[in-house]
């Protein structure tokens, strides 16, 4: 019994649930079998959330600590975290290369996380991503993830077009064609 | 685009992906209920969406978002009583508010059925406590199913509408957290329309209802002897995996996921008996699980609720079973993830979990505190209170948004019980203090929720401090739920009190806050302050819906001299500091609101150039 763990993480308002949906999504229409969770506490108030998602053979959508396969963030100090406590060895990560800086950070008690602090994780044996594109709308930022999930096709067995199905079932024709472009700009 | 309304409304079977909360209505649309009653809080706001996203012409029920828990779950009891099945949901602390007349329940006879959905938070990931609601349970005599996943949320509801409607009895589903959240691909029903509503209250036919002097005796009666019943009925929702080993495992719930999760391979050397009702228990199943194995552990999130039970039946049995309770306080404690039911398992049988080396992630974390939204008109109220108010002053927090106040910069709001706690807590800090002022917060949700009783004790018996109540148009910080404050003005409340100090003022209005503040402390005697801001979230969200992408936003002029006001004082999260101590405006968060404009002594913050106001 083994599962494909996709970990994801972000700040409340930077459209997490999205993300997580659509990949759910894409996986089921890519005949797998899926679970997941959202943890959203106090999210929408600047806090941290995180979605848990698994492929195949799992009772519980929650991952155990270091045992993601695939970790998706958001934010620089959310993909620390997400480092930190749930790669395994051998976990690849794709984060969106932008900053929410926490309390302590902006009071000056702490220091941002850089992208330095990222790349040490390579001799720990994870697999980085580092993603930006300058984007009309910062909303779109979860799909220029998603796209580079797609492209070095980081889910086992989830095609481009499982992706566009599983976006097109999520949103208005409107913001559909927006996102489209951008997954499909390559 | 598939949209949520239109999923569950179809005729169906069919399967689709959702969590537990939206397989929930689902099965409220098949099992034909006919009311609805909520009012928010996490983890079951999610179904509130839902059936909002159904438009209310082919909406099959009435809902409404109630004033508070207690009067949602009346409304319930009250359309059930009369033949139409209800159903109220709420979160976990709701059942403190729902107390009073739930323990009343099982009395009853309620001819249309009742289901109670009660969203518990293992973890008090959106909750100002973990409390175990089973315990209610227990006190009130009431039938209890505990899902594991969001098939088994839908299964359970549809088979507790069953027993609701055959022993005209409340019964209760229990989610937690992330069972609420559970996402998987549902098989659902059919859902075949039926418009018949009924009036069939009858207290001749069905009563008495009114529990007093010997009916008490005759209705409690009732009672316990459904409750006998139930435990038939809990018989058949028990799981049990059994490969003849000596251990064996009792649970329920997402722990009963995890466990085999965590087990993997390893589940083939404990047997594994998982309790679909968790009140009452299915006793001849435990007993047969508990003859059948030398050592039992229970494995429970938050109190030893089984645990008593099982231990009770097992000396009544006269059985020499080891039963393995909760080892230490970390077992009551926090909720049961995976790594938790890992060590649960392993101080238990060590030789049973396989615990794998951790890897070394030693990479550097920061760590991150919730924090008010960009734009928040709370915000702008503390950056005025915490100006105005000296060290030894007291102020109140209650539930909401606004309670983040107590965070650094501002730190207002120094202790907090409950909604609605505010008024009584902060009457009581003022009695024998005439040093200190003493000031209570309460948002405008709350106001009406629980805030009401406080605010005609304090004038009732003359008590001395300044109420601010922070309306911002919403209940906010459970996403934005409208509330009585739509339709029923605070101001006229209050003045129909008869409180003689009550002030208004827009919160971004600094100056004017400031002044109305200092008036209403000398004031002396009990004063409200009224400080608006609609919530800028939800303004911000509507605004984006209309097609607005783009706003104008604020920046940092040269005039900056490095003081920090915006960040160490004001605290928006917009405001980042980066290399060489400068300060930067980050454009993915600023909304434009320009309510921090003011606060820089130096008046260095600006609108970008070329946006118009
Ligand atoms: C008894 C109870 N019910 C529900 C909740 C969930 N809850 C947490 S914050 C909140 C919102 C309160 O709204 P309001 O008073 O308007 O404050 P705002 O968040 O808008 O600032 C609610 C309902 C709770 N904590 N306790």
């Amino acid at each position: 019994m083994k599962s494909f763990n996709i970990f994801l993480i972000g700040v409340g308002g930077q459209g997490i649930g999205l993300l997580s949906e659509v990949i759910a999504r894409a996986i089921d229409y890519s005949g797998q079998r899926v679970i997941g969770v959202d943890t959203h506490g106090l999210a929408q108030r600047g806090g941290t959330v995180s979605s848990h998602i698994k492929i195949g053979e799992a009772d519980s959508p929650l991952i155990k600590k270091h045992d993601a396969d695939l970790i998706l963030a958001l934010e620089r100090q959310e993909a620390a975290r997400a480092i930190a406590n749930y790669a395994k060895v051998g976990c690849m990560v794709v984060y969106y290369n932008t900053s929410w800086q926490p309390l302590d950070v902006r009071l000056g008690r702490d220091r941002e996380i850089t992208e330095d602090d990222l790349e040490i994780a390579r001799s720990l044996g994870v697999r980085i991503f580092k993603v930006r594109e300058s984007l009309e709308d910062v909303r779109m930022q979860n799909i220029v993830l998603l796209k580079t999930v797609d492209e070095n096709r980081l889910i086992p067995g989830v095609k481009t077009e499982n992706y566009i199905l599983a976006m097109k079932d999520l949103m208005n024709e409107s913001v559909f064609e927006k996102n489209r472009t951008v997954f499909l700009n390559r | 685009m598939k949209t949520l309304g239109g999923i569950l409304v179809q005729k169906g079977p069919f399967e689709e992906i959702v969590i537990g909360n939206t397989a929930i209505v689902r099965a409220m649309i098949e099992g034909g209920v006919k009311v609805v009653t909520s009012y928010p809080g996490s983890p079951t706001p999610e179904i509130a969406e839902a059936i909002n996203s159904i438009p209310k012409e082919v909406r099959p029920f009435y809902f409404e978002f109630s004033v508070n828990e207690k009067v949602a779950l009346e409304v319930a009891f009250g359309a059930a009583l009369n033949g139409n099945t209800s159903c109220v949901f709420f979160k976990s602390v709701g059942m403190n508010v729902v107390a009073d007349s739930f323990v009343q329940l099982s009395m009853m006879r309620i001819p249309g059925g009742m289901i109670i959905v009660v969203g518990d938070d293992p973890g008090a990931n959106s909750s100002q406590n973990e409390q175990d609601n089973r315990h209610y349970m227990r006190m009130s005599y009431t039938p209890v199913f505990e899902p594991c996943n969001a098939q088994e949320i839908y299964d359970m509801f549809l088979e507790a509408l069953r027993i609701s409607r055959t022993f005209e009895s409340a019964i209760v589903i229990r989610l937690t957290t992330h069972t609420a959240h559970f996402k998987q691909k549902v098989r659902f029903g059919e859902y075949i329309p039926n418009s018949t509503s009924m009036s069939i209250f009858d207290p001749k036919k069905r009563g008495p209802y009114i529990p007093l002097g010997e009916a008490v005796f005759m209705m409690k009666r009732r009672a316990l002897e459904n409750l006998q019943k139930y435990s038939e009925i809990s018989e058949n929702h028990v799981k049990l995996i059994a490969k003849g080993n000596q251990r064996g495992i009792i649970t329920a719930g997402l722990p009963f996921a995890t466990i085999l999760d965590v087990l993997g391979e390893r589940v083939d050397y404990v047997d594994i008996l998982k309790l679909g009702m968790i009140h009452p228990l299915p006793r001849k199943a435990v007993v047969q699980f508990l003859k059948s194995h030398k050592e039992v552990k229970i494995v429970e999130e938050l109190d030893d609720f089984l645990e008593e039970k099982i231990k009770a039946i097992a000396y009544d049995e006269g059985l020499e079973t080891k039963i393995i309770g909760k080892l230490s306080i970390d077992e009551w404690i926090g909720e049961y993830l995976p790594d938790k039911v890992e060590e649960v398992l392993f101080d238990t049988w060590p030789d049973l979990v396989e615990k794998p080396e951790v890897p070394k992630m030693s990479i550097k974390t920061v760590k991150r505190v919730p924090q008010l939204c960009p734009g928040c008109g709370h915000r702008a109220a503390f950056y005025v209170i915490s100006k105005v108010l000296s060290e030894r002053d007291i102020s109140v927090a209650d539930i909401g948004c606004h309670t983040l106040g107590y965070l650094p910069p501002y730190e207002v709001g120094q202790v907090l019980l409950c909604m609605g706690h505010s008024n009584g807590t902060a009457s009581g800090l003022s009695l024998f203090n005439s040093e200190r002022k003493v000031i209570a917060l309460i948002g405008d949700s709350t106001f009406f929720h629980a805030g009401l009783p406080g605010i005609i004790n304090a004038v009732y018996n003359d008590h001395k401090y300044v109420l601010i109540v922070m309306e911002n148009y919403t209940t906010a910080m459970t996403g934005h739920q409208d509330h009585a404050g739509s339709k029923i003005k605070i101001k006229s409340v209050l003045e129909a009190f008869g409180i003689k100090n009550i002030y208004e003022v827009d919160t971004y209005n600094y100056e004017r806050f400031e002044q109305v503040l200092r008036e209403a402390i000398a004031a002396q005697g009990f004063s409200v302050i009224i400080a608006r801001h609609p919530c800028m979230l939800k303004f911000t969200r509507e605004r984006r819906v209309k097609g607005f992408a783009k706003v104008r936003q604020v920046r940092v002029t040269e005039k900056c001299n490095l003081a920090m006001s915006c960040i160490s004082i004001f605290g928006c999260p917009s405001f980042q500091r980066i290399e060489g101590n400068r300060v930067l405006v980050q454009k993915e968060l600023c909304i434009g609101d320009g309510s921090c404009l003011a606060v820089c002594p130096k008046g260095a913050l600006a609108y970008e150039e070329g946006d118009q106001r």
